[in-house]
């Protein structure tokens, strides 16, 4: 009774959602009528590379040590932890930064990983390990994360850089070169089986195996 | 006269002797020629000796030496990297001297089932060694040394 004269009813809003879908379906399907094809085909190609170069960019962006660091909870804890260590300064002047160990580098692996690493996104928001002693109490809890991924790709980020078929091991010393033989060789053990806690600080270590 | 002429001559020596004194640079086997009142360049690092091979104790009761690098071994609260090659259940896999029983005594010299806390932190009596000559010459003589000199017939 309200509504003025001569007007129909205004649709509803799903009818219009829905109008503008068949509406934008139409213009899609439709053949262009101003535009060449090889026109449409070259904007696409271009608008394609400069969607991709920007992705990757942005992708590599999260992908370095300052990106990493620019959490208080990575650089108090442990990138600070990682400073001590031949991971970060050593005779050579090569740095394994968080990336190189923490992400895998092939392109389907890194993006799996990076869509894990929403739920850390969450955890900064949230302050789940917000102070040391948080993330003290969850130290165990991410070792482990960590752990299971090493030992299921078969420690796959050391081995990006150490191959056992470049190790020399008469340039070892005779300890290491003994174990190498013995576990790595012969597929026995994976890196990671014995060197936990050579970039961080361990956990406790009661109940993990080859631990006291 | 004379008392005068004798203060005189014991002056003069006082004088000469704290002049020649003064001169004299000290040097010590670790400080090397620089003066008490400087502090000296640091000595460079000598790198960590990393073998396996076991050196011998200098006497019984010594805590036997590290022989290899220990860098980055961390033994805390929440971890103890020496155990997981020296603990009993590791030496098996590791061919490593495993932690000889003492460390399994409390302080009333009971045995307990692991490593007594009191005994948990290596590096407080093991340490490694480096590959540098000693600074300071040294002639310790061991007990087996002493005692073949001292017995009949022994090196003299």
């Amino acid at each position: 009774m309200s509504t003025t004269d001569g007007a129909k009813p205004r649709p509803g809003f799903f009818a219009r959602v829905w109008n503008f879908v068949v509406e934008l379906w139409g213009v899609l399907v439709r053949p262009s009528s101003v535009f060449g094809l090889g026109v449409l085909v070259m904007a696409g190609f271009v608008a394609g590379i400069i969607f991709w170069g920007a992705f990757n960019t942005a992708l590599e962006l999260t992908n370095t040590e300052k990106f990493c660091t620019s959490c208080h909870e990575m650089r108090d804890n442990v990138f600070s932890e990682l400073k001590s260590t031949i991971h970060f300064t050593n005779r050579s002047g090569v740095r394994a930064t968080c990336p190189d160990c923490h992400v895998p580098h092939n392109w389907t692996d890194k993006i799996a990983r990076k869509m894990q690493a929403s739920k850390e996104v969450w955890g900064h928001l949230f302050g789940v390990i917000n102070t040391r002693e948080k993330f003290t109490d969850h130290r165990l809890e991410l070792a482990l994360h960590e752990w299971a991924r090493f030992k299921a790709n078969d420690s796959l980020e050391c081995r990006n850089c150490h191959s056992a078929e470049s190790m020399d091991i008469t340039k070892q010393s005779p300890r290491a070169s003994v174990a190498h033989q013995r576990f790595l060789f012969t597929g026995e053990k994976t890196c990671i089986d014995c060197h936990k806690g050579i970039a961080h600080q361990l956990p406790d270590m009661r109940g993990i195996p080859g631990w006291q | 006269m004379v008392r005068k002429s004798v203060i005189v001559l014991l002056a003069a020596a006082l004088v000469a002797g704290a002049g020649s004194l003064a001169a004299q640079t000290l040097n010590s086997g670790l400080r090397g020629p620089a003066p008490l009142n400087d502090e000296g360049p640091a000595s460079p690092m000598a790198p960590t000796k990393n073998t396996a091979e076991k050196e011998v104790r200098n006497y019984p009761e010594q805590p036997p030496v590290i022989p290899h690098s220990i860098d980055g071994y961390q033994i805390d609260l929440n971890s103890n990297k020496c155990l997981s090659c020296h603990a009993r259940s590791r030496t098996g896999e590791s061919q490593a001297p495993m932690v000889s029983i003492t460390h399994f005594m409390d302080r009333d010299g009971q045995f307990l089932a692991s490593v007594s806390p009191r005994r948990f932190f290596c590096t407080e009596c093991h340490v490694p060694q480096s590959t540098s000559n000693p600074p300071v010459s040294n002639d310790f003589v061991d007990i087996d040394t002493m005692l073949s000199r001292a017995a009949p017939g022994g090196r003299r």
